[in-house]
């Protein structure tokens, strides 16, 4: 594997690859640093990714694995979930509606667990098997719940979901029926962060999010992997993303550098704008402050998927967002709801109260002309809508009418014929 | 004010291998200082040079982030309970 070691983002000290995620200096967070072989022939390595299999381990040579399952060309549950490989849409019409150029919409519902959580859980998960441990666990918003709890049944290991209690009743039902173990922590998600930061210190278990979190990171970039090779190997103009942690802000932007760097893709790397719910945003906050440290909040919003009010990359997120000449913003519950329909209506994609911030936030930035009618742009939609319903309930009317030809004609009179 | 802080594994070697400790303090301030103290080399790691707390150490006060009280200055009471964790967050 091309990934050398482990090394803290703040002072620099190396780790061996193995499960831990803190500098024992300095206590920065840990990340997988790579050795690439350099690309002499971009047109042949480009031919190698494209005759991969149609899921994340096409990219395996840029995740930190001994042995990815990329030699499984047919899906085998054995080697875990099938991430990846998820459509990008021109999306002409929400284009229109938003007075905008070029518009593309990845739509990462279209994983297995029906979140991008997959290409974190997958990655995270091969790395925990190599490193020998039998039992995943996470601290989850949800999303990720349903993932490697999907994830442990596909493999045959078991499982510890740790969920805020109030989550919505979809995504505790979708992963529940994995058969794992659901625990309910009577608190918000930064409660149930701290007691799994506290558990994995104690347990010998793999947390995705906590002790695997070096590994977990590396597969948020196979986003930017794939809308490069779907776009021809070339980098977008901007891109749109939600923020939780700041994870997938930051990694989807190293993965277009990684790829730049070695010449895979063409194009600068894209203006990088972040979306938080109002009601939890402490990186909005910190980005408009323009300060570095982003200070805890108590989330409050129906964006509960991205309610983290102490996002450890935080300072990550805000850097990133400057030096790219993007920045981040919040909406409010309102416009995510919006968001949610906008998006519905425009492309015939139903996300989630995530993808409702995101598709709201670009609507934002559009209103606000921050986006150029040259600029391509790419909104990653994160998560799919059926898992939070209630965002849509009460919304539109439905007929109800008798069944009869007289009671549809009286109802809609008028409509075209 | 005797207060027992719990030490996260990532510093117990730097604690004498100790996962809790009883230490006296009336802040958390006084309490995280009585600490150092103690084990010299837990200083560095979990303070700037100026004293404040490092940009991912979190401080918890019976289960609540310092930074949502009063920070170094929040009182503490007899039989508190101090965690001193690793910021990390995502899912
Ligand atoms: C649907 C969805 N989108 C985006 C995110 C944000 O992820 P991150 O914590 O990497 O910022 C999450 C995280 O929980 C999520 O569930
Ligand atoms: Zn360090």
């Amino acid at each position: 594997m091309a990934a050398t070691s482990l090394q803290c983002k703040e002072c620099k000290t190396p780790y061996a690859l193995e499960a831990r995620y803190v500098c024992e200096r300095c206590f920065g967070p840990l990340e997988v640093v790579y050795d690439h072989e350099r690309v002499d022939d971009v047109a042949e390595a480009r031919r190698r990714i494209q005759g991969g299999p149609q899921n994340i381990w096409r990219y395996a040579d840029f995740l930190p694995l001994e042995q990815p399952p990329a030699s499984a060309r047919r899906a085998s549950s054995l080697s875990g979930l099938p991430a990846g490989c998820t459509p990008l849409i021109r999306a002409d019409r929400l284009a229109e509606r938003l007075g905008l150029g070029e518009l593309w919409i990845k739509n990462d519902a279209a994983n297995p667990t029906h979140s991008f959580k997959d290409r974190v859980v997958s990655v995270a998960v091969a790395r925990a098997r190599e490193l020998g441990y039998e039992v995943i666990a996470c601290a989850s918003t949800g999303n990720l719940a349903n993932s490697v709890a999907a994830h442990g049944a596909a493999l045959g290991l078991e499982s510890y979901v740790f969920i805020p209690a109030d989550l919505e009743e979809q995504k505790v039902l979708a992963t529940g029926v994995y058969g794992t173990h659901v625990v309910a922590v009577r608190s918000n998600y930064d409660g149930v962060n701290r007691l799994c930061t506290e558990l994995s210190g104690e347990r010998d278990w793999a947390f995705v999010n906590v002790n695997m979190r070096p590994y977990y990171a590396e597969g948020s970039k196979t986003l930017a992997y794939e809308v490069a090779e779907q776009l021809g190997w070339e980098t977008p103009d901007r891109c749109v993303v939600p923020i939780a942690s700041g994870s997938l802000f930051t990694k989807i932007a190293r993965g277009f550098d990684e790829w730049r760097e070695l010449g895979l893709v063409s194009g600068d790397g894209p203006t990088m704008n972040g979306a938080q719910a109002t009601g939890c945003s402490p990186v909005a906050q910190a980005f408009a402050a323009g300060s570095d440290v982003c200070r805890p909040v108590k989330p409050d919003t129906i964006a509960k998927s991205l309610a983290i009010g102490n996002p450890a990359d935080g300072p990550y997120a805000v850097e990133l967002a400057r030096r790219s000449g993007g920045g981040v913003d919040a909406v409010t519950d309102d416009e995510i709801r919006a968001g949610i329909r906008l998006l519905a209506e425009t492309t015939g994609i139903f996300t989630e109260t995530a993808g409702g911030v995101t598709t709201a936030t670009l609507a934002k930035l559009a209103a606000r002309g921050d986006i150029g009618r040259d600029e391509r742009v790419v909104a990653f939609i994160t998560g799919e809508g059926l898992k939070t319903l209630d965002a849509v309930r009460d919304t539109f009317t439905t007929h109800e009418i008798d069944p009869s030809y007289d009671a549809f004609e009286a109802e809609f009179a008028g409509a075209r014929a | 004010m005797a207060v027992t802080v719990k030490i996260p594994p990532q510093l117990r070697a730097a604690a004498g291998g100790q996962g809790s400790e009883s230490v006296e303090g009336a802040t958390v301030g006084e309490v995280l200082g009585a600490l150092y103290d103690r084990h010299g080399e837990l200083r560095e790691r979990v303070a700037d040079d100026d004293g404040a707390l490092r940009r991912f150490v979190n401080v918890y006060l019976d289960g609540e982030d310092v930074r949502f009280l009063q920070g170094l200055d929040t009182a503490v009471s007899d039989g508190a309970e101090l965690q001193i964790l690793p910021a990390v967050a995502g899912g």
